[in-house]
């Protein structure tokens, strides 16, 4: 007896994208979205027919055209006959520059910090506190200002310099000078150099290269050395010393790549009315660089603060109870399972260091801003095509540093079961 | 006006109102005042005196076109411009017009889409330095640290100077003039460069001017005059012949003390066209039909003005140089009233 009866076949009819519970949702959200493309869509081409109207259409032909202004701090090689592309480039690093600078700083004053904050010493502690209060609660443009200038008012003029008695003299042997316009500090020069690698944009010096290979080749023959170490303990339950092995494996073939260059330190000399030789960090970086991190080292030691505090305080007890130092308690206990909340900190700290070094405006640092968003767009009176530009171009930094620390933070958070 | 301006937040749409608006006299009379984009400080072309009143040079171009248009040279509203923002500001309509030492070029002209109606003072960019480095040539300055006020055509000048003599400098960027004086006292940069007549007002304002040198060269023609946007032919006509009219002024013998009686009527044409007893050149600007008269008896003739606010009797003491008339050797020229 076959009476069970089949159930009947769905089939899909249009009215169900409005009736049915299950789609109404999806052609809600259709609906809307397309509405929002739309209104997006009306906005965009109303901007293109307004500005073609002005007779300024939305074009990027100036880059190409020549920049005919001078940057003082740039990475790269650059001169005034060089297109907007170019400088909007050299702006572009520089910003990288500082933000990179800023960010490494920052972390390692800020995780010190945040140890020292929790110091039971009670001056230290407060020193800490009373510094993170007055950092964090004023507008970081004034700690700029601050800091770019000090350095000119306090700092001499390379005039002082000059002369049989000069009234400033010079650092370390000799080899730094600290002027109100900047910082001179020796460069690494090869008196048998391997030249230049041009990757089209921009030269990459082979020295460079070579070391940088040699020094991933000693890490890598490290790794394989304490692997041995390893096996050797499994094995026998004795750790044959690496330590001696590895300082060698890193040092001796790299210092007889740096013979084999012939490699010497140039010095900064007062020639004229500047220094020359050497590498220059102009004062406008140093003021933004010292202005950025001081700031954000102040939310960085509350991050560290915060993340050590987080972990219960029986961790550490039961380290302890175990047998562990101190300072192993810190690096296998605490800091993993601090580094959890840290690390979501830390990206929002780097994202606001990399956005907030556009304040270099304010004292004449070459940034992306400055020139794109500055000179270029004053000499071409291209306002729309550098803004658009402008902001492209610091989502996709703020963006990449996001995504490379979420990345760091899945590899290194707790893994929850 | 069109239903686009409903994109009110955006910038552009302040660019649009200010292109489909009425004529720009119009909305200048509706508003009773002239919108006058000046500098934010310059010594002797625009700054706030003791009472915090604009004065300078410009300032007394602004207000004779104010005169001009309201018979009143004080309804004038001084916008203060940055050399940055400049251009946006004009283009926006929140200034309608420029006197704000800026350099007339073809790309601003042009493809910034403002005109340059006049020429009211001929600079070119020079360079100051302490006396104390013993340089007396720009042609020394190999090396130097110049402080430069960024976005200006000064900027541009320099580059192509010190690249066409083979000299190398390192270029520090200011955002305005106050910056630039602070680290130019500091030593944080050698040279000061910018135009010459605002040079010498820089050098007024320095804490023991007569230290500083200002060299010889000038390295680039810069005529600053009044700048409209594009596009408004009478608003053009209204500020080119009220800055005529001042320079005529002076040619003629028109002065602020004997104008008044002089419109009465004198037996030169030239005076009474422009003075209005013969003919109404005013009117065909649609202004009364005293507007010159006006305008002179608020602030005298352009040489009045100019040594009134940065002649040699001032603290600026620029000479007449390329700015005095043509009939003394200089540059400056109207085209006849008639």
């Amino acid at each position: 007896m076959s009476d069970s009866v089949a159930p009947p076949k769905e089939t899909f009819r249009l009215s169900m994208l409005l009736y049915d519970s299950r789609y109404r949702g999806i052609t809600i959200q259709f609906v809307v979205l397309v509405l929002v493309l739309l209104a997006l869509g009306w906005l965009a081409r109303n901007a293109a027919v307004n500005l073609a109207a002005l007779g300024k259409p939305l074009r990027f032909d100036f880059l190409g055209d020549t920049a005919s202004y001078d940057i003082n701090q740039r990475l790269i090689e650059y001169t005034s006959t060089d297109s907007h592309g170019r400088a909007v480039l050299v702006g572009l690093l520089n910003t990288l520059l500082v933000a990179f600078m800023g960010c490494a700083a920052a972390t390692i004053l800020g995780v010190i910090g945040g140890v020292l904050r929790l110091s039971s010493n009670w001056l230290v502690s407060r020193l800490v506190a009373l510094y993170v209060e007055i950092f964090r609660n004023v507008p970081v443009l004034l700690w700029i200002f601050v800091c770019m200038f000090t350095l000119t008012a306090i700092a001499p003029a390379p005039r002082a310099f000059r002369g049989d008695t000069p009234e400033a003299s010079m650092l370390l042997w000799d080899s730094m000078a600290v002027t109100n316009r900047g910082i001179y500090i020796p460069e690494p020069l090869f008196s048998r150099p391997l030249g230049d690698l041009n990757l089209g944009v921009f030269n990459v010096s082979i020295e460079l290269i070579v070391l940088l290979a040699v020094l991933a080749g000693s890490l890598f023959a490290m790794k394989w050395n304490n692997a041995r170490a390893n096996r050797i303990q499994t094995e026998t339950g004795d750790r044959p010393n690496t330590m001696w092995m590895n300082i060698a494996i890193v040092i001796i073939p790299f210092l007889l790549v740096l013979i084999a260059l012939g490699f010497h330190i140039g010095k900064p000399e007062l020639k004229g009315f500047n220094f020359k030789g050497g590498i220059n960090m102009s004062a406008p970086l140093i003021g933004l660089w010292l202005g950025l991190t001081l700031y954000t080292t102040t939310y960085i030691i509350e991050a560290v603060r915060s993340g050590i505090q987080a972990v219960s305080k029986g961790q550490s007890e039961a380290a302890f109870a175990l047998g562990l130092r101190p300072g192993r308690t810190m690096s296998l206990v605490i800091l993993p399972q601090a580094l959890r909340v840290i690390i979501p900190q830390l990206i929002s700290q780097y994202l606001n260091l990399t956005k907030n070094s556009s304040l270099a405006v304010a004292i004449g640092y070459m940034d992306l801003v400055s020139t794109l968003g500055g000179v270029t767009l004053n000499q071409t009176g291209r306002e729309m095509e550098a803004i658009l530009m402008l902001m492209a171009i610091y989502l996709t930094i703020s963006l990449t540093i996001s995504g490379t620390m979420n990345w760091y933070n899945n590899r290194v958070k707790l893994v929850e079961r | 006006m069109k239903k686009s301006v409903f994109l009110g937040t955006l910038a552009v749409a302040g660019l649009a109102a200010g292109i489909s608006a009425a004529g720009t006299l119009d909305d200048v009379k509706a508003r009773g005042k002239v919108n006058c984009g000046v500098t934010e400080g310059t010594l002797g072309f625009s700054s706030r005196n003791s009472e915090g009143k604009h004065e300078g040079f410009d300032v007394e171009f602004c207000r004779a076109l104010a005169a001009a248009i309201f018979d009143d040279a004080d309804a004038v509203e001084y916008i203060e411009l940055s050399s940055k923002n400049r251009f946006t500001a004009l283009s926006a309509g929140q200034a309608d017009l420029l006197y704000r030492t800026t350099t007339w070029t073809f790309s601003r002209d042009v493809d910034l889409k403002t005109s340059f109606v006049g020429i009211n003072y001929y600079d070119g960019q020079g360079f100051m330095v302490p006396k104390d480095l013993g340089v007396t040539s720009a042609t020394e300055l190999e090396g130097a640290t110049v402080c430069i006020e960024t976005g200006t055509t000064t900027e541009l000048n320099l580059a192509d100077y010190f690249r066409v003599n083979g000299m190398s400098y390192e270029p520090l960027p200011v955002g305005g003039t106050s910056e630039a004086k602070a680290l130019y006292e500091e030593g944080a940069c050698d040279v000061y460069t910018t135009d010459a007549s605002a040079l010498a007002g820089v050098r007024a304002s320095l804490k023991d001017p007569s230290a500083y040198i200002i060299l010889p060269e000038i390295v680039s023609k810069e005529p600053l005059g009044p700048t409209v946007r594009h596009g408004d032919n009478d608003w053009e006509d209204v500020v080119r012949w009220t800055q005529n009219a001042l320079v005529a002024a002076e040619e003629l013998g028109v002065t602020q003390a004997n104008v008044a009686e002089l419109a009465k009527g004198t037996d030169n044409p030239s005076i009474n066209r422009m003075l209005g007893s013969e003919g109404s050149l005013c009117s065909m600007l649609n202004l009364e039909s005293d507007c010159f008269v006006q305008a002179i008896a608020a602030t005298g003739n352009y040489g009045e003005i100019f040594e009134r606010t940065i002649g040699e009797s001032t603290p600026i003491g620029l000479a007449r140089g390329l700015n005095a008339l043509w009939t003394e050797g200089g540059l400056q020229y109207s085209p006849p009233f008639r």
